[in-house]
């Protein structure tokens, strides 16, 4: 990907914080009165990545593997220890007014809308914050309240909305000033099915609509599968995999799942490989990646095969396993 | 399922142009953050009057004692009639609310909150949130305070004698005075970029400015030497100066040169807001929340 049109660029960032560590008890903390101990944490520790304009990307990792800390230094909200971040050609530890009103972070645990007054309270102080023209603002706000469908909402108070009603509040919120880039951060928390869905089909349509980039970070493997053709993976602040979500179960699944339907349902498939699911006369089959052909051979010659699948394992459990190889190293 | 999504091949569109004028927008900004603050605080007036009234106890206390001494002393104490003890507390009860900015202990709050990173990702100082938002509900509070000040009048009968110019001056020093309290406490406020750990700090601000504001008791009933440390420092123009200046203490010269030494104040601490707001959040980027 050629630097020259990346909006987000980063390269080689890096943040530490120094945190106080202490040993449990008494005597440990009157030790630590005279002699204070710190240990360096490398939250993000040389990561280097490109996004074009209008991609949408998944930021994948566990809990402390440095996403929302990565998220914070592209908002501004961090100053990076070393390395380059630029934004839009913005520097974001600058925080500009003019990168600032381009972008926006949306953290699905915060809550910045103003809890005793409706959100289109908050939504007309928005307005004045960004500075939008009172047209194009009623125009955004009506467009987007109807994209995510709550025109009965936004004239109850917020204290009053569920945790779903209010994400989606936040959104039109965070929204109303057409950022161009969007730092999404677990963005669908805490919702539901239903709701975690209608807000996945918002941000499509938002990037749709207006090209807007995004980088998002969710647990939730649907938001990702539904949304980012690219997915980032990070642990320990490391960049563990960059490329096409399709990719990562070739690269990280160490086996695939063979759909088998035989003629004879009661046939003991065993010795061909793990079975994980039997339904009538399909059975599913899990076998390491390097003897998927093998095997498949031999079910073919040795079995009356009436239909066969390969598939790579779901996402979730090859980023799970991902995840695993790195804590076991 | 995969939505249908860009994927780096649209066109950005710009984003909406702002409006015109820089001071426009900052006024808009200022009145929809203090029109947001009425409707709260009007949405909340039972609470708000509770608060009040409880507030009312400390100057009730203050004036039943100088009163009573007082009249222990033939009538008069450095000047102060009980009658003028009573002017004095009541325009006090104002004063006070107006006094009232957001805390240094809210700062902890805010941080740990991540209200400040919230604040962070917008385009316009925090500060003038904080000073929109509770000017509105001065305003709610200015409102509320007349029933009381009434009531408070017909118990302690005051004697007062305001000036046309006293209360235009009163009608300014209590907004001087707000602003210098909000630039103060600002300051106050983030020390806690450093620590969070700074209550002590605080409550020597606290006792200081109790003592050489003129809100325990009149300045001019103080020593000598406690109204000139007290001349050299910002608390009495945001207590004892618009006190004054309403129930008719001061002349002319005196209701101006307060004006000028309230926006004397009030550039200072916005200078050193100013400053100290660029070290502080540097700080805070670089250790996060």
């Amino acid at each position: 990907m050629s630097g020259t049109t990346s909006v987000v660029r980063v390269a080689d960032l890096r943040k530490t914080f120094v945190v106080p560590e202490r040993d449990a008890g008494l005597k440990a903390a009157v030790r630590s009165l005279v002699r204070r101990k710190t240990k360096e944490v490398h939250a993000v520790d040389g990561i280097s990545f490109d996004i074009a304009p209008g991609e949408v990307v998944g930021f994948l990792g566990p809990n402390g593997a440095g996403k929302t800390t990565t998220l914070k230094m592209l908002s501004g909200l961090l100053y990076p220890s070393s390395g380059e971040a630029s934004v839009l050609g913005h520097v974001p530890s600058r925080r500009e007014k003019d990168f600032l009103r381009q972008i926006t972070l949306v953290m699905g645990n915060r809550n910045q809308l103003q809890w005793d007054i409706p959100a289109a309270d908050s939504f007309e102080l928005n307005r004045a914050i960004y500075r939008i023209p009172a047209d194009e603002f009623r125009r955004l706000r009506d467009e987007l309240v109807e994209l995510l469908d709550v025109q009965d909402l936004v004239r109850k108070p917020v204290r009053n909305l569920s945790l779903g009603e209010r994400m989606k509040m936040e959104i039109v919120g965070a929204l109303l000033h057409r950022p161009r880039v969007l730092f999404l951060d677990e963005p669908t928390i805490g919702l539901d099915v239903t709701m975690q869905k209608r807000i996945r089909t918002f941000i499509a349509g938002y990037n749709l609509r207006y090209g807007a980039t995004v980088l998002l970070t969710s647990h939730y493997m649907k938001d990702v599968q539904a949304l980012c053709r690219r997915v980032i993976v990070i642990h320990h602040g490391r960049i563990l995999f960059d490329g096409d979500l399709s990719a990562l179960g070739g690269r990280f699944a160490a086996y695939k799942t063979i759909g088998v339907t035989v003629s004879d349902g009661a046939a003991d498939l065993t010795p061909y490989g793990e079975v994980i699911h039997r339904d009538g006369d399909t059975v599913t089959l899990r076998v390491a990646k390097a003897d998927t052909a093998r095997i498949t051979a031999r079910l073919l010659s040795e079995q009356a095969v009436a239909d066969l699948t390969i598939e790579d394992p779901p996402i979730e459990d090859v980023i799970e396993r991902v995840f695993a190889e790195e804590r076991a190293e | 399922m995969r939505l249908e999504v860009a994927q780096g091949v649209s066109p950005i569109e710009p984003p909406p142009l702002p409006e015109a004028g820089r001071l426009k927008s900052m006024l808009h900004l200022y009145a929809v953050s203090a029109k947001t603050a009425v409707v709260v605080g009007f949405q909340y007036r039972v609470a708000n009057y509770f608060y009040m009234i409880g507030m009312l106890t400390e100057p009730v206390i203050y004036l039943v004692v100088w009163s009573t001494i007082a009249r222990s002393q033939g009538g008069v104490v450095g000047g102060y009639t009980p009658g003028a003890f009573a002017a004095y507390y009541i325009v006090w009860t104002l004063v006070r609310q107006m006094n009232i900015v957001f805390t240094p202990y809210g700062w902890e709050w805010r941080i740990r909150e991540g209200q400040l990173a919230g604040a962070l990702l917008r385009p316009v100082h925090p500060i003038h949130y904080d000073l929109a938002d509770l000017a509105g509900w001065k305003v709610v509070v200015i409102v509320m305070w007349l029933p009381i000040a009434v009531v408070l009048s017909l118990i302690f009968h005051p004697s007062i004698h305001p000036t046309g110019l006293g209360v235009g001056v009163f009608a300014f020093a209590i907004w001087g005075a707000y602003l210098i309290r909000s630039m103060n406490l600002w300051l106050l406020g983030m020390i806690t970029f450093w620590t969070t750990r700074v209550s002590a700090i605080f409550e020597l601000y606290f006792a200081l400015e109790l003592l050489l504001s003129g809100r325990l008791v009149p300045l001019s009933l103080m020593p000598a030497w406690v109204r000139t440390v007290a001349a050299f420092l910002p608390f009495k123009w945001t207590f004892g100066f618009p006190i004054e200046a309403l129930i008719g203490q001061l002349n002319t010269g005196q209701l101006f040169f307060g004006l000028a030494m309230q926006a004397m104040w009030v550039t200072l601490g916005a200078l050193a807001v100013k400053l100290m707001w660029r070290f502080g959040v540097r700080r805070f980027t670089a250790v996060g929340t």
